[in-house]
């Protein structure tokens, strides 16, 4: 499904990527875990084609397409969905009608039936229920005085209602208390199958207790320098991210 | 100057005088004597000129040269086609007035409890009781400097009375909707004049609109004063969507009582040339204020708000909110003055103007004005003219939205945060839907 191969970027001039290679199948769940300014968050954002983030070699496929060619906007609309560590509040717009012309957009592009107001607040229902939100969130402006839990909750509903085929969530457990990260989590699992695909960006490995990776790659300086099963995630939790800093590079990273 | 002077007081003049002779002796004499030094007044100072500092970024020269003819000595359009105007909420609580001349049958007051009074201020004035507060709120204005209000004094032939007594709540919006259209060739001019008083510890909202069937020149120079009595609660929401090559001129004059609470929300969407001056003067302790405002305009057009929050006794709080999107080579003009005078301690004063500008041809001039004679106060004031912020463009674009819809979005909710206010459906989803259009798109 994706395939990221030799990726340097930049940001204000500064590398941050240095040569990451990686490869996600569909039906794969993959954590990407490393140190604070690894460059973690960067992939992400590179992926979902933020605008301060300056892609200067390599490649990455998307179903075969050019990714790095399409405008952040096409990239959502053909599966890829970018959950943000620090969602935007934009006042005046009620969740309810962001999710709904976000959601016609796509419909759209696909060849297929958008839906008005009405039909669109059942679907929008149905898949409330994901996250445990209530209707009065809807109509609330997207974000808006939102808690951090209910931010990073509705992130998780806009990737329902969006339905995408690659979801990299940035950061999603970061301050969340236990409730909240149960429900975050709850809802990615709920919404996986073995069509699509998940990439985990976090720090900790408690997301994982949750959402459990079939593959966990370790960013430091740009590079993924180390590569294993879930196991992985827990030896990290165990011992760190220092030990890797003796320039281990794992297998896949070459 | 001195020739379009002459130019504008020959039309003023013969309306003047006719005026004058229409009313005879039905005006009380001091009425006649007011208006008598009004227009003397008027016919020295003239309109205002950009070299006076209040008017330096707003040229009323194209008003000036215009030959406008007051309604009152010009045929009226007919009342058919004004049905769209009618907010649902208003619908029997309203009174409608035509170039500036109220219509009876196009009225209608049966929703308002009894005691509470929605009349014609030429009544009002007929009729003894309200007479002084109207004469007191008269020789207010009259001692304004401003040829615009000199103008209105001297020639306002119609408008609306309101009073709230003491206790009552008034459920039902009380609507005052005027509609101007030009025809004949001639450009028409109203001098709406209102007040409106709320007794102690009454409830109200007001309903002020502006609104026009056509596109045609006209001129609407009103005056809108409200006094609270203590514990009041006033809600004043003026919608202005004159015609795009209409003249607005206007000044809204609050006073507050004790305790009182009154909330302003401002939309200015018409007019080629508006100016909406608002004064609130809070003279008594534990009042509050919020006065917030919308101007979105776009072509040629030039709007300018000047407001003024005046803390005079302690305890008293005021927010302001005022939002700008300007499109095409439109103009705005923010001036936001918040006085807090000695001895007015524990004032609260918030004000904000922010402003969007979707073209590179747009002007905003933007000044708040915070002048703070006492210690112990909390007041913040902040401006801001600029574009989207690429950040939530790029959150609109990643889940799809295309950009120009994304930005589309992100204005409609900048201009939602004041409309919001305004807690009346029907007006709420008109201002939607004009926003929407204004940006020639859809939700």
């Amino acid at each position: 499904m994706l395939e990221i191969r030799n990726l340097y970027a930049s940001v204000d001039g500064n590398e941050i990527l240095k040569g990451i290679n990686l490869k996600v199948n569909k039906g794969e769940v993959h954590a990407i875990m490393g140190p604070n300014g690894s460059g973690k968050s960067t992939l992400a954002k590179v992926l979902a084609g933020h605008p301060s983030y300056e892609v200067t070699r390599g490649e990455v496929l998307f179903e075969g397409k050019n990714l790095l060619e399409l405008s952040p906007d096409v990239r959502a609309r053909e599966g890829v969905f970018m959950a943000f560590q620090y969602p935007i509040e934009v006042p005046g717009v009620s969740n309810a009608q962001f999710l709904r012309l976000a959601y016609n957009e796509k419909q759209k592009h696909l060849g297929q039936e958008e839906l008005d107001p009405l039909e669109f607040k059942d679907l929008l229902k149905e898949k409330a229920k994901i996250v445990e939100m209530e209707a009065s969130f809807m109509t609330r402006s997207v974000n808006e005085g939102f808690s951090g839990g209910e931010k990073k909750r509705n992130e998780i509903l806009q990737m329902a209602v969006l339905d995408p085929k690659l979801s990299v969530l940035d950061e999603t457990d970061s301050g969340l208390d236990i409730d909240a990260l149960r429900i975050v989590a709850e809802g990615v699992n709920k919404l996986h199958d073995p069509n699509k695909a998940v990439i985990l960006v976090t720090h900790y490995q408690r997301l994982l207790n949750y959402i459990t990776p079939d593959f966990v790659h370790v960013l430091s300086a740009g590079r993924i320098v180390k590569e294993g099963g879930k196991e992985l995630a827990l030896e990290l939790e165990e011992k760190g991210y220092d030990w890797l800093k003796n320039g281990s590079v794992a297998a896949g990273a070459k | 100057m001195s020739s379009q002077l002459a130019t504008q007081s020959s039309s003023y003049n013969t309306a003047f005088r006719a005026l004058l002779e229409k009313t005879g002796n039905a005006e009380p004499s001091w009425l006649r004597r007011m208006r008598e030094d009004s227009f003397a007044h008027f016919e020295r100072v003239g309109f205002p000129s950009v070299k006076e500092e209040e008017w330096k970024y707003t040229n009323v020269a194209p008003i000036a040269k215009l030959q406008f003819v007051p309604a009152f000595a010009n045929g009226q359009p007919g009342g058919n086609g004004f049905g769209a105007f009618v907010y649902d909420e208003a619908r029997r609580s309203r009174l409608v007035f035509v170039n500036g001349m109220l219509r009876r049958e196009l009225s209608s007051v049966e929703a308002l409890p009894a005691g509470v009074s929605v009349i014609d201020i030429g009544e009002a004035l007929a009729k003894g009781p309200n007479e002084t507060s109207l004469r007191e709120s008269l020789e207010r204005a009259a001692k304004s400097e401003s040829g615009f209000t000199a103008l209105n004094t001297a020639l306002f032939s119609s408008g609306a009375f309101v009073f709230i007594p003491a206790g009552v709540s008034v459920a039902a919006p009380i609507h005052l909707q005027f509609i101007s259209e030009s025809s004949h060739g001639a450009a028409a001019a109203s001098f709406p004049r209102v007040l409106v008083v709320a007794a102690e510890n009454s409830a109200a909202t007001i309903v002020e609109s502006y609104a026009s069937p056509g596109e045609s020149v006209y001129l609407t120079n009103a005056i809108v004063e409200v006094r609270l009595g203590a514990g009041a609660h006033v809600q004043h929401f003026k919608v202005q969507r004159e015609s795009t090559s209409a003249f607005h001129v206007a000044t809204t004059d609050a006073e507050l009582g004790a305790n009182a609470r009154y909330d302003a929300t401002t939309i200015n969407m018409g007019a080629a040339l508006s100016r909406h001056t608002i004064d609130v003067t809070m003279d008594h302790e534990g009042a509050e204020c919020w006065v917030d405002g919308l101007y979105m305009v776009d072509a040629n057009q030039h709007t300018d708000t000047h407001s003024m929050i005046d803390h005079r006794q302690p305890h008293c709080t005021s927010h302001q909110l005022y939002k700008g999107i300007l499109d095409g080579k439109s103009r705005a003009v923010f001036n936001g003055k918040v006085f807090v005078r000695h001895g007015a301690q524990l004032t609260n004063a918030q004000q904000t103007n922010k402003n969007l500008l979707l073209s590179n041809e747009a002007q905003v001039n933007t000044k708040p004005q915070l002048e703070i004679f006492a210690d112990d106060v909390k007041c913040a004031h902040g401006a801001a003219v600029g574009q989207l912020e690429a950040d939530e463009i790029f959150y609109l674009e990643s889940r799809g939205i295309r950009p120009e819809p994304a930005r589309n979005l992100l204005t409609y909710g900048f201009a939602e945060e004041v409309i919001e206010k305004i807690k009346i459906d029907s007006i709420r989803r008109e201002l939607d839907q004009a926003v929407l259009n204004r940006l020639h798109t859809t939700l």
